[in-house]
């Protein structure tokens, strides 16, 4: 057999076009991502359990903006529990592929991004036919709208967070328990520890301080611009009339879209350049 | 071709790589020899970029291997156990992995895929198969590619004869094509068989690079077996 005396390795500098080329194989491996998510059913199962809330609720409310407020205080336990155990489970379950993928001309942080990709598509998919589907339906108002958009938000910022979680720990079990004591801590814990401080400190004007706090925790920011929206804000008493007055108003939309995008974005930054240095 | 310069590695406490020096080039099948625990399998996946060494340098073609990721579609590897997604079947595993390669790959080497028969196994899903046929897999894949080099991590163990020798005789022609080979393995006769030179691991630390000739008239063995056995007894304490 002839021999290859010389094979020829193309350096690889970077080529006009390699990004977009980059992108492409991140978006091809959310797509893999996607179909085992599917193939799963765990997902659909997620799907169908947000179709029958949402419809029950509305169904059994005569006036949507009640249904809202129902549905909205389900979501809040619901999505972030489901988007961090499902994701940091599946991240863990993912090993084997991202080994497999790992030996290939393809970049850790493409690898890591498209799983990511992936794992917020399937469950803003789920989400948005589970929750966005019913809520147009019955209630096709600016309030409808604000409630997917947070749901969707929300979504992204907890797979980000359950991927940190998962990338911080080599085991599964301590990974899954960070990821739940992080759900704990935003859904359940937080909202305490601020009444208690509102408590002991009531003799100084705290206001600007608890409103400085809601941007520590999606959960808190979800609820927050929903409130508005519902015109419920005014049950919050004091405090409540000055969220009216900054979150209402353009600027305070804004920032608390932007905080959002940074819990989005933050702890996914950080997962990124943990996982670029991870031995497999 | 491949340089590996100063390289450190610890897990923990544990120095699994000890200052490991080497330089393979083309046409030489390296047969990487220790005991369990040695650092084989880790010095691999330093090689591939899985395990990030604290210090020393890596060099694939003159470039040191770093973010880019690109050096690897060089590398053809078979890991020690394929680990596949469990509902993938295997038809879609080989598709996936050419489409994932898509752009890059000019040549699609499917000789293995033919010769075990895959085809026909194109619909049964991974978790299914038995750790053998799990194997096969990894080996076509390794080649799917026509890498010019070839990273082979106990290829033959769990492979039936049959398949182990379909794979040596793959293994043999691909030689011959002036590719580098890097194989670990506890099967001397194997190595034998494949190798060129030879590499002895022991703690992590390189303890000698030869080629096979030069290890036999050392030893004064005719066979690997006996010959390494021999040095391992010098080494003990």
């Amino acid at each position: 057999m002839k021999g290859l005396t010389a094979i020829e390795f193309p350096q690889s500098v970077s080529l006009p076009g390699e990004n977009i080329r980059a992108h492409k194989k991140m978006l091809k491996i959310a797509k893999y991502v996607v179909y085992d998510i599917l193939r799963n059913r765990f997902v659909l199962a997620y799907l169908v359990f947000l179709l029958v809330v949402s419809m029950s609720f509305f169904n059994m409310e005569s006036d949507p903006a009640k249904g809202m407020m129902s549905l909205l205080n389900i979501i809040l336990i619901v999505l972030p529990l489901v988007s961090t155990v499902f994701a940091t489970i599946h991240l863990y379950n993912s090993y084997e592929f991202m080994e497999l993928l790992l030996a290939q001309p393809l970049k850790r942080s493409d690898i890591f991004l498209g799983e990511y990709l992936g794992m917020a598509t399937s469950l803003c998919i789920a989400f948005g036919i589970g929750v966005g589907v019913p809520v147009l339906l019955y209630d096709g108002s600016m309030r409808g709208f604000t409630l997917v958009v947070c749901g969707l938000l929300l979504t992204l910022a907890f797979v980000s967070l359950a991927f940190l979680a998962a990338v911080l720990s080599r085991d599964k079990a301590r990974g899954i328990g960070l990821a739940l004591l992080l759900w704990f801590f935003c859904t359940i814990l937080y909202d305490g520890i601020v009444l208690m401080s509102m408590f002991a400190f009531s003799d100084y004007p705290l206001e600007k301080v608890i409103m400085g706090l809601a941007f520590l925790n999606p959960v808190d920011l979800a609820r927050i611009a929903m409130l508005l929206q519902l015109d419920a804000a005014a049950l919050m008493g004091y405090t409540g009339a000055l969220f009216q007055h900054f979150f209402g108003s353009a600027t305070g939309t804004g920032l608390s879209f932007l905080a959002m995008l940074v819990w989005i974005a933050g702890p996914l930054w950080l997962a990124v350049r943990i996982f670029r240095k991870k031995d497999i | 071709m491949l340089q590996i310069q100063q390289v450190n590695k610890t897990f923990g406490k544990l120095e699994v790589l000890k200052n490991i020096d080497v330089r393979f080039s083309q046409g030489q099948a390296v047969a990487i020899i220790g005991p369990n625990g040695s650092g084989k399998t880790t010095l691999i996946k330093s090689i591939l970029g899985m395990v990030v060494p604290e210090s020393g340098v890596i060099s694939f073609a003159g470039q040191p291997i770093g973010i880019d990721a690109q050096y690897r579609r060089h590398i053809g590897y078979m890991p020690q156990i394929g680990r596949y997604p469990d509902n993938m079947q295997v038809g879609q595993l080989f598709d996936m992995m050419r489409d994932l390669r898509n752009g890059d790959v000019t040549v699609i080497d499917d000789e293995l895929i033919r010769a075990y028969r895959l085809p026909d196994i194109y619909q049964k899903s991974m978790r299914t198969l038995s750790g053998g046929t799990r194997q096969k897999v990894s080996a076509a894949l390794a080649f799917l590619f026509n890498p010019p080099v070839m990273i082979l991590d106990e290829p033959t163990a769990g492979l039936d004869p049959l398949s182990a020798e379909i794979l040596k005789e793959k293994i043999q022609r691909e030689k011959e094509r002036n590719k580098l080979f890097l194989i670990t393995s506890h099967i001397m006769s194997d190595l034998e068989e494949l190798a060129t030179d030879v590499i002895y691991l022991a703690e992590g630390r390189l303890v000698f690079f030869k080629t096979l000739e030069a290890l036999k008239t050392e030893t004064g063995e005719e066979r690997l077996g006996k010959a390494i056995a021999r040095i391992m007894e010098t080494l003990q304490p």
